[in-house]
């Protein structure tokens, strides 16, 4: 990775509020061009994270790069970043287009070029002859594609995202990442995402960053994160798991549920405790006697796609995603592969 | 479930208080007095066409607006700065501006009077450090003084009110999108809290145009404000025709003012329902 491909840099970020420490220690680079997602469950730092990117917040210490420069100093007027605020912050005195101008205006731009500019804007984010609109008289969708037309109209390097699409309905918010997505590839500019909506990061994103109580648990590609959880928390949080504590035995050997199963991790101690991970979908249902392991269906659920089962096994219940459907209260065996099977360490 | 025998005693309070004495006024205004008792009559209005007292009601209006000024330029920053983040969540500094409020107005103007005398406080401290003495006790500036003291709660209150409201991402969407302080002020946070300074505006300008307690004890005894002129009808003269009269006067003057006012105020509705 070339130094240059790198356009913020943040180096042993701490920040507490009142006391309590929000951010521990927190080091992160953003690679220009990327979508990347700050993701994680509400409280975990990841929009204070985004504020002092912004320059919203000051760090307590530690330093924030941008392309090369120490920026922990500059206000959010002089920074070359934009921002698509949480509930879209509008301007409740000025219509749609003044919105979008504003920023324009600030620069002292020609009138010509800002009505050009907003024009372009507004068939961005699809929202043509909108101009003249108040902002009050528009629905979420529409307040949220002002903001964010607001905020690239002014061609940031950067544009930070603060859960843009928390208060919109599920089908928008559908709608609305492929939009988000279509507009990032179209502009080119760095996307700095932050979610608690692990499926929204997982479609969307370049990188994640899954962060947690202040501090950063893994960064990875999305197939990264989901397949190769490094800790229990992330495999929990990004999607479903069953998480088993156990032991390694020696390398490419684990016990777990009474049984021990062939792995493909190495480099524990010798009986090591651990936390096995295995997804639901990575177990495959059989007949009992076929089974690694056994145990009796409790409750069946349709969800769409796959029927989610709960089998209880001797200390431990499963949750398994399969497309065909097992009776409950019938016994079934359970099979998983070796590089289904994830190890980590135990949090402490 | 509508309760609306509880409104009955507001609405009696309001017949016996405000409408009859209206009625009455409008009744003293157009009528005059003598021996087959009253009769209808535009003679007390033809009396105030006098160029002495148009020169007392537009001091009047005009030490009003000069004072709404001052408690605007004044209030303006105290609300600001009450509302900006530091001292929002302290109550010292807003208890600083309650607290004279808890004292009886009388008292707190007749306290001006022993500050402001020839011998007063303020000349005492000048001239123990060898400066000029003051004397503006019984001049306009006294009157404009009483008038800033008394009611520039009146002013705070409402923009202070409506600063609170104003949401602080817009001040941080304003300075992300490459405001400074002083484009923030003037584009997002001005205009935001116009609404406030609309209804301070009014709440100072109409007890500074009716006041006659201020006027007499710091403009003094001779001092004659549109209030005073009124009172002393009442009071002194017991012309009740022609107080009343000027009494119409002054209202239909009021009215124009805060129909003016409330020109700049349409539709500025704040930070309210974004949905």
């Amino acid at each position: 990775m070339s130094e240059n491909q790198q356009i913020i840099l943040l180096q042993d970020v701490k920040k507490s509020f009142d006391d309590s420490q929000v951010l521990n220690n927190i080091n992160l680079y953003i690679l220009k061009n990327e979508f990347i997602t700050f993701l994680g469950p509400s409280g975990c730092g990841k929009t204070t994270t985004l504020r002092i990117i912004g320059g919203f917040e000051k760090p307590d210490s530690g330093d924030v790069f941008f392309e090369g420069k120490r920026i922990n100093d500059l206000p959010p007027y002089q920074r070359k970043v934009n921002t698509v605020f949480q509930k879209y912050a509008l301007f409740p005195h000025m219509n749609v287009y003044e919105n979008i101008a504003f920023g324009l205006k600030i620069k002292k731009l020609d009138k010509a070029t800002i009505n050009k500019k907003v024009e372009e804007m507004l068939e961005l984010v699809n929202l043509k002859g909108f101009q003249k609109r108040s902002v009050d008289s528009l629905s979420g969708g529409q307040q949220q594609r002002v903001a964010i037309a607001r905020a690239l109209v002014n061609q940031p390097e950067v544009l930070l995202l603060d859960e843009p699409l928390g208060a919109l309905d599920l089908k928008l918010r559908k709608e609305m990442q492929i939009e988000l997505k279509n507009i990032h590839k179209q502009t080119g500019i760095t996307f700095v995402y932050v979610t608690h909506d692990q499926e929204e990061a997982l479609t969307m994103s370049d990188t994640i960053v899954v962060m947690n109580a202040g501090s950063i648990q893994q960064i990875g590609t999305p197939q990264m994160i989901y397949n190769e959880p490094k800790n229990a928390f992330v495999a929990d949080f990004i999607g479903e798991s069953n998480i088993i504590e156990g032991k390694m035995i020696k390398d490419f050997t684990v016990e777990f549920a009474n049984r021990v199963f062939e792995c493909l991790d190495k480099d524990f101690s010798e009986n090591e405790e651990i936390d096995a991970v295995v997804r639901p979908e990575d177990i495959k249902l059989v007949s009992e006697d076929k089974g690694m392991i056994s145990g009796m269906v409790k409750s069946v659920t349709f969800k769409g796609v796959h029927y989610e089962m709960l089998v209880e096994g001797q200390d431990y219940v499963w949750t398994i995603h399969s497309t065909q459907m097992v009776e409950a209260g019938s016994r079934v065996g359970m099979v998983m592969n070796p590089n289904d099977i994830h190890i980590m360490k135990r949090m402490g | 479930m509508k309760k609306k025998w509880l409104s009955y005693p507001y609405l009696v309070w309001m017949a016996i208080f405000i409408i009859i004495p209206s009625l009455l006024i409008l009744f003293y205004g157009f009528t005059v007095k003598d021996e087959q008792g009253f009769r209808f009559s535009l003679q007390n209005f033809y009396r105030f066409c006098d160029p002495i007292f148009f020169s007392v009601l537009f001091k009047s209006l005009w030490l009003a607006l000069l004072s709404t000024f001052v408690c605007l330029i004044v209030g303006y920053p105290v609300a600001l700065i009450l509302a900006s983040k530091e001292y929002s969540k302290k109550t010292t500094m807003s208890m600083l501006f309650i607290i004279p409020m808890w004292m009886n107005f009388l008292l707190r103007t007749y306290a001006w009077l022993t500050l402001l005398e020839k011998h007063g406080i303020i000349n005492s401290i000048l001239s123990f450090f060898h400066l000029p003495t003051i004397n503006i006790l019984y001049t306009n500036g006294a009157v404009v003084l009483g008038m800033v003291y008394n009611f520039l709660p009146f002013m705070i209150l409402p923009i202070y009110s409506v600063l609170m409201k104003v949401d602080n991402k817009l001040v941080e969407a304003a300075q992300d999108l490459g405001g400074n302080w002083v484009t923030v002020f003037r584009k997002v946070i001005l205009p935001l809290s116009l609404p406030g300074v609309m209804s301070g505006l009014t709440m100072v300008f109409m007890p500074a145009v009716t006041t006659f307690v201020i006027s007499k004890l710091l403009g003094g005894a001779q001092y004659t404000l549109i209030g005073n002129l009124i009172e002393r009808q009442f009071l002194t003269v017991y012309d009740w025709n022609f107080g009343a009269a000027i009494s119409i006067i002054m209202m239909i003057f009021i009215l124009i003012s805060i129909a003016i006012m409330s020109r700049f105020d349409e539709d500025k509705g704040g930070g309210a329902a974004l949905w």
